[in-house]
């Protein structure tokens, strides 16, 4: 039965997890996502789904809880902001490294350093360029509103199965603390400890049985042609990722001359500059990247051959600008418009914006 | 040279390798305490009859590679985070027997804050940890236990606590925590104290099962290469010198 | 329809519930809604407010520059939001505190006297549902019916014992508030 509710984004996170049936959480508290824990704590889902949820001593400590379950074959799921994401990325590294599913939870906020808990889109590059030491990629999500946040949580956990590694959501303050209705999903079963023998028995810490050679869950390979292959291997998997994983959403593109390109809130700040643009006699159209990794760089390409400029608005310094710029291969000017430190720009600005930089381009 | 034949038979045997050793060589420097003390884990895991439901997780330092030694499943942890990784395991499948297995930059060092709030949950875990006083798999650098005076290659004119800070007991420090149910130090240059150990190992695990908290046996070991001596040299260093500062015994439980 | 509204005062005033009752009144109606509160250290005493975006499409942005309705409760507020009423849109306030009243000419400008009439009946508690009775008045998008189900809904169950008192506190909010002219 579909069950429709006003929640806020945080609160989502929280019961999508449940729903979907995850095995644990862990995390640390920190604004402007605490409400995930707070809500998780509060459901209380080890009395009903049989769920963990373990508030750790720092984000450090919960993100190697994370790898801890994430090696045993259990969906796991964390949830921070940018000062406690950067904390966990060591982590990151380590479940990247030893192929592990789980979803990473990311309600960021202005930066750098303690920053403010205001929203910010600053962790762009962190969850889509590695963010830790070594080659690796997260599977990063965007979500641009609170039901976007609870089918993520499903998605994130189908991805990091299927692909044995990492998926951010990518969110921010905005998505984090707004409410808005959104339809939650019937509750999932959680898989048994003999149903993940079964299907995970093959790597994952079981206990081992008579009947398998030992799992190991590890990142280490000293000797370096093993540990190159091991690179190969990942660099394949991302390839397949980026053939097929590829999510974007577009608005009103069909006859644009002018492209915006923005995503999560600031793409449904955008949503309406685009309207006050047409409004005032403007074609322009949105394209909003639902994955972060892998990008859509075929797409915008692709639009690069049919608008006249691109402006791309980001609740930051400039930073998925340069994917753009990457796609668009210089064929058409490319303008960057971005609030930082927790300030949000307002549709109008973001429309004078595109006007300026790039419709009255000299 | 003339072939020798060596005739085994079973009812002449009368000591056995547990199968939950492997046969592979051990990287252990001659001498080294981790061979002993993986030997006793393994013995008494296979006594205990729990193989199939024991995972183990190792360090970062010279027992990184544990996995390669003991017979069941294993997760090697990021530097410190053993007690975290832990915790989530053991949450998740309550009914298996986890360890960790950590050294003393590992545990005391780096993962001071994961070490003391996985005892302050009463995670039913057990802890052992292996107290060389020396960062041996990195070339003998100061560890928090190194010894006064003690030379190491960070410390080439001695520990000064000046400059050092001085070593410390987490064991003991760890004991005064509600949610641990067991602390000892132990320590394996004899063949008494082997012993003795072995029974420390038992009991840790077995409470582990039975849910009482999280158990904490801290092995006073050699690191030869890294105090540059020879094996017996070694022993007879840790006499002398560890066990006065790191005495032997239950400090609870 | 569409209605862009913040409700702006001092935290423990109920800006946010306020927010909540009046966004869950429109998902009632089956109504897009969005609710964004200014969150982070403001408590009893600061400063609070939230946006509320009710719509029978989709909400693309929750972030308002312009409302259709100010709801100002503290003085800080009316100094911030006063100037971003969209010309021909609303201004509610309660006068008490404002010690700058509005100056606009171009927006319809309501006063409620919700604190005294709260003071007067001795339940400070029902102070935002005279508000909020008083903004469904001039108002009205959504339909009383829904506003009690909504209030409902955005209340815990141990608190519908309540709920009689604040249906009464809405129905007199719409009695109270006054068109300055």
């Amino acid at each position: 039965m579909e069950e429709v509710r006003l929640m806020k984004g945080n609160e989502v996170i929280a019961e999508a997890a449940i729903r979907c049936g995850a095995d644990a959480y862990f995390g640390y508290p920190i604004t402007p996502q605490s409400e995930v824990m707070e809500t998780l704590m509060e459901r209380q889902p080890w009395l009903s789904t049989g769920m963990v949820v373990v508030q750790a001593e720092s984000e450090v400590a919960a993100i190697n809880m994370i790898y801890g379950g994430a090696g045993c074959g259990k969906k796991v799921i964390t949830s921070s902001s940018s000062p406690g994401v950067s904390l966990m990325s060591e982590g990151m590294s380590y479940i990247a490294g030893a192929e592990l599913p789980c979803v990473i939870v990311n309600v960021s906020r202005g930066g750098p350093g303690l920053g403010t808990i205001q929203p910010s889109q600053a962790d762009y590059f962190q969850a889509c360029k590695g963010g830790a030491h070594g080659d690796f990629k997260l599977i990063v999500l965007a979500p641009a509103s609170v039901q976007e946040m609870h089918d993520f949580v499903f998605d994130a956990f189908e991805l990091a199965f299927k692909y044995h590694n990492p998926v951010m959501i990518l969110s921010d303050g905005v998505i984090g603390q707004m409410m808005e209705k959104v339809i939650l999903a019937d509750q999932h079963p959680r898989l048994t400890d003999e149903e993940i023998a079964e299907r995970y028995g093959s790597w994952a810490l079981t206990g081992k049985p008579a009947s398998r050679s030992r799992n190991v869950i590890t990142s280490l390979d000293l000797d370096p042609y093993e540990q190159e292959k091991f690179n190969q291997k990942l660099v394949a998997k991302y390839k397949e990722v980026e053939a097929n994983e590829v999510r974007y959403e577009e608005y009103l593109t069909e006859d644009a001359d002018y492209l915006i390109v923005a995503f999560g809130s600031s793409a449904r700040i955008c949503k309406k500059s685009v309207e006050l643009a047409r409004e005032q006699g403007h074609k322009v159209g949105l394209l909003r990247p639902i994955t972060l990794f892998p990008f859509p760089t075929q797409r915008i390409a692709e639009l690069a051959g049919q608008v006249k400029g691109i402006l791309v608005a980001e609740l930051n310094a400039g930073q998925m600008v340069e994917d753009v710029r990457l796609s668009v291969e210089g064929k058409v000017p490319v303008a960057h418009y971005g609030r930082m430190g927790g300030a949000v720009y307002s549709p109008d600005e973001v429309t004078d914006a595109l006007i300026e930089k790039i419709i009255n381009r000299k | 040279m003339a072939e020798m034949k060596v005739e085994i038979k079973k009812e002449n045997l009368v000591y056995q390798k547990t199968p939950l050793l492997t046969d592979n060589t051990m990287h252990y420097c001659p001498g080294c305490s981790h061979g002993t003390i993986h030997k006793l884990i393994a013995e008494v895991i296979d006594e205990m009859g729990m193989q199939e439901q024991t995972i183990g997780v190792s360090p970062v330092g010279c027992s990184v590679f544990a996995y390669n030694y003991i017979d069941i499943d294993w997760a090697e942890a990021a530097h410190g985070r053993a007690a975290a990784v832990a915790t989530a395991i053991k949450r998740l499948y309550p009914n298996k027997m986890v360890f960790t297995y950590q050294g003393d930059g590992d545990l005391s060092a780096i993962g001071t804050g994961e070490s003391i709030h996985v005892c302050n949950r009463g995670e039913n875990i057990v802890v052992f940890y292996i107290n060389n006083a020396i960062y041996g798999m990195t070339g003998g650098q100061m560890a928090p236990t190194t010894l006064i005076g003690m030379k190491t290659a960070t410390t080439p004119y001695g520990r000064d606590p000046k400059l050092h800070g001085y070593p410390y007991r987490i064991a003991t420090m760890i004991a005064q925590l509600e949610g641990v149910c067991y602390v000892t130090r132990q320590s394996v240059h004899t063949p008494a104290a082997v012993r003795k150990a072995k029974r420390a190992i038992r009991k840790a695990f077995e409470n582990s099962m039975a849910g009482k908290g999280t158990s904490f046996v801290e092995f006073v070991a050699t690191c030869n290469s890294g105090w540059k001596q020879t094996p017996v040299e070694a022993n007879k260093w840790l006499e002398e010198n560890m066990l006065p500062f790191y005495p032997v015994g239950d400090i609870k439980g | 329809m569409k209605e862009e509204l913040i409700i702006a005062g001092f935290g423990g005033q109920g800006v946010l519930s306020t927010g909540k009752i009046l966004a869950y009144s429109g998902v009632m109606q089956d109504y897009e809604v969005s609710w964004l509160p200014s969150y982070g250290p403001e408590m009893r005493g600061g400063t609070a407010n939230v946006t509320v975006v009710v719509s029978d499409t989709p909400v693309s942005s929750p972030i308002v520059q312009m409302y259709d309705t100010a709801i100002i409760l503290n003085q800080q507020s009316m100094d911030k939001f006063e100037a971003r009423v969209k010309p021909g849109g609303v201004l509610i306030y309660d006068t008490n505190g404002i010690t700058h009243h509005p100056t606009r000419k171009d927006i319809e400008i309501y006063t409620i006297d919700a604190t005294a009439e709260a003071a007067r009946q001795g339940n400070a508690r029902i102070f935002n549902m005279l508000i909020l009775g008083g903004y469904l008045k001039v108002r009205p998008v959504v339909t009383m019916e829904n506003v009690y189900k909504g209030l409902k809904k955005s209340l815990p169950e141990r608190a519908w014992k309540t709920l009689p008192a604040n249906e009464a506190a809405i129905i007199r909010g719409g009695e109270i508030i006054r068109k300055v002219e």
